[in-house]
């Protein structure tokens, strides 16, 4: 029997499988083996093995900066996309069908247009000569213009609204589940809306809202063009420190070794979360 | 006084019209059963008491106030979903201390309240429990307790054994009706089921095509059904058009027999499958024995007559003497039938 088994499964799999092997593990794998070469100014790459590179990120206070305002982001980024993306996704599935396929594109949109657009439409809302800061200041509520580029307020801003509609999918996926007769019990043994949201309806969508921030967090934590365009060089995260010593300082070692310890963080923190949220709600996990 | 009463009750959703005239007087205590065909109405009924759809038109007074713009969490009813709606991320007595604790409750009291009600619907053992571990009837109880720790008015209840299986659903059936005697609950519950209905109700209201068809006390509506839509709906019944004219009834050209009262005109004439029985000598209609069909504690016989095919059942006492193809002649008594003015 066991020799007569069916290999249709793993000849369908296998283009996928080596693509994922050739465009994604490899070049991992060469990345960390980068990261363990010695630097050497003005001729790059050098030879033997070292972990200078890791020691030096374990050390240095400049990476430590770096790397803290990076995962600050990331978890401040994750919440606040909680907190819209959840009523957000909510409200959407409590409209008529049809003002719902109109506000689904308006969610959604956003998502057709290049991030690299949107955040230099969000620097030229956020500028000292920005829309922002001229309509305050016609409006004489400001005389100086409000420092928004450049800030860490700046970046959070817009990364919550470039990663926004991530957090709307997945719970949109959730409530699609609900059984929206447990909202009527609630209400009718005495819950009021805010109670009924808080208590009944956001419990359910734990799943949604794990997979969303999941998926915020990470593309948080690895975001370059909009860190790299709203927060410039003054504000740097891992991965425009990254782009700066692969093409700035030529320190491709060190780079790659920033981007080894940017990915395992990014996972450790991920399957953390994960094993942390299915075990403290593991009723809503099927 | 009635405790609960629904007063010109009207639900129009634009053109489509869901209940189009619901007027009820429920006594304290009483246990109500909507009955119907789906689309009759009667879950669009139960939603405007329940207060999770609004009515086009009419009241609905509880206990002397008019909780017609009341919002649902402020009516204070008890209500056990079709699907039974538990919320899934709490325990069984988590589930049950949600109401008690959105009044306030201390939570002492709200602990001993929870206890007993579990007892009451002995699920003692499984309060720690979540939804998912357990079965069907169980979570159907628990449904019944979180509906009834509140100490409600009124219990509505959604085709509360819809998801159960028949076995399982009698035996629940009879535990629901003693537990709602028990408590002296009112009681207003929605059904498709006609079997459900008379076992469970005081009063039975059927509803068809977003009417009230007729209203009773079980046996009552059983033997004097008011026409072909309540006498088909609730049990079987032999149904024909006919013509009352100088006191007596015609079907086609037969004359049959009826108890003398009916009023003239185009009636349906219905009698009920059990009261028909074979006749040795004179038979009011003849036919042929189209089948036989064992069913049990029953008998039932479909038999080809020149006014349709007619059902006859008997009560298994061995296997019968009439067999499939026979011949047979049909009789029964004037007092058993039903005679309704058709179109009323």
């Amino acid at each position: 029997m066991n020799d007569e088994r069916n290999l249709l499964p793993y000849w369908l799999s296998a283009p996928g499988t080596l693509a994922m092997l050739a465009f994604v593990a490899l070049p991992l794998v060469l990345t960390l083996g980068l990261s363990l070469y010695p630097f050497v100014p003005g001729t790059g790459v050098g030879e033997g093995l070292t972990a200078t590179h890791y020691l030096d990120i374990a050390r240095d206070e400049y990476f430590h900066t770096i790397f803290a305002r990076t995962f600050g982001m990331a978890l401040l980024v994750t919440a606040i996309c909680v907190l819209i993306g959840v009523p957000e996704a909510y409200v959407l599935s409590r409209l008529s069908p049809r003002w719902r396929a109109a506000s689904m594109v308006v969610v959604l949109g956003p998502l057709l247009i290049s991030v690299v657009v949107r955040t230099l439409g969000w620097a030229l809302l956020l500028g000292n000569e920005g829309v922002i800061n001229k309509a305050l200041l016609a409006l004489g509520l400001i005389s100086e213009p409000i420092k928004m580029m450049f800030t860490f307020t700046g970046v959070v801003v817009a990364l919550v609204h470039v990663l926004v509609p991530f957090m709307v999918l997945a719970v949109w996926a959730s409530l699609q589940k609900l059984d929206a007769a447990t909202e009527q019990a609630a209400a009718s043994l005495g819950a009021g809306p805010p109670t009924v949201l808080a208590r009944i309806v956001f419990p359910q969508v734990i799943p949604g809202v794990l997979s969303g921030g999941l998926i915020v967090f990470a593309l948080a934590a690895s975001a370059f063009a909009t860190p790299a365009i709203i927060g410039g060089r003054r504000l740097k995260v891992v991965p425009t420190t990254i782009y700066d010593e692969f093409l700035g300082n030529l320190n491709w070692p060190l780079g790659a070794a920033l981007a080894a310890v940017l990915l395992v963080i990014v996972l450790a923190v991920s399957l953390g979360a994960n094993r942390f949220v299915e075990r403290r709600w593991k009723q809503v996990f099927q | 006084m009635a405790f609960l009463e629904l007063d010109g009750l009207v639900k129009r959703y634009g053109d489509f019209t869901a209940v189009a005239e619901c007027s009820l007087s429920v006594a304290q205590g009483e246990f109500v059963c909507l009955l119907g065909p789906s689309g009759c109405g009667k879950t669009t009924t139960l939603q405007m008491v329940a207060g999770f759809t609004a009515p086009t038109q009419g009241r609905i007074v509880l206990d002397g106030r008019d909780i017609t713009a009341v919002k649902p969490n402020q009516r204070g009813l008890g209500i056990v979903f079709q699907s039974y709606a538990l919320f899934p991320h709490m325990t069984v007595a988590n589930n049950v201390a949600f109401g008690l604790e959105m009044k306030g409750v201390p939570a002492d009291k709200r602990r001993r309240q929870v206890a007993e009600t579990l007892e009451l619907v002995h699920l003692a053992p499984f309060a720690a429990r979540y939804p998912k571990e357990l079965s069907g009837g169980q979570r159907q109880r628990v449904a019944l307790a979180r509906a009834l720790v509140i100490q409600p008015p009124v219990l509505l209840l959604d085709e509360p054994m819809g998801a159960l299986d028949a076995k399982l659903r009698e035996d629940m059936q009879i535990e629901l009706r003693a537990l709602q005697r028990r408590v002296g609950i009112t009681t207003i519950m929605v059904t498709h089921d006609q079997g459900e209905a008379m076992t469970l109700a005081d009063r039975v209201v059927l509803m068809n095509k977003g009417r009230i068809e007729q209203l009773g006390r079980p046996f009552e509506m059983y033997e004097q059904p008011n026409g072909r839509f309540s006498s088909t709906f609730l049990g079987k019944a032999n149904v024909f058009e006919g013509v009352c004219e100088g006191g007596g009834v015609r079907v086609g050209e037969l004359p049959l027999p009826c108890e003398v009262g009916a009023a003239a005109g185009s009636i349906d004439y219905i009698v009920r499958p059990e009261k028909l029985a074979f006749a040795n000598g004179s038979a009011l209609v003849r036919g042929r024995v189209e089948a036989r069909v064992f069913l049990g504690n029953h008998w039932l016989f479909q038999v080809a007559t020149p006014l349709g095919t007619m059902q006859l059942t008997e009560a298994n006492a061995g296997l019968p003497a009439v067999a499939e193809g026979d011949e047979v002649g049909l009789t029964w008594r004037a007092e058993h039938v039903r005679v309704v003015p058709r179109g009323a």
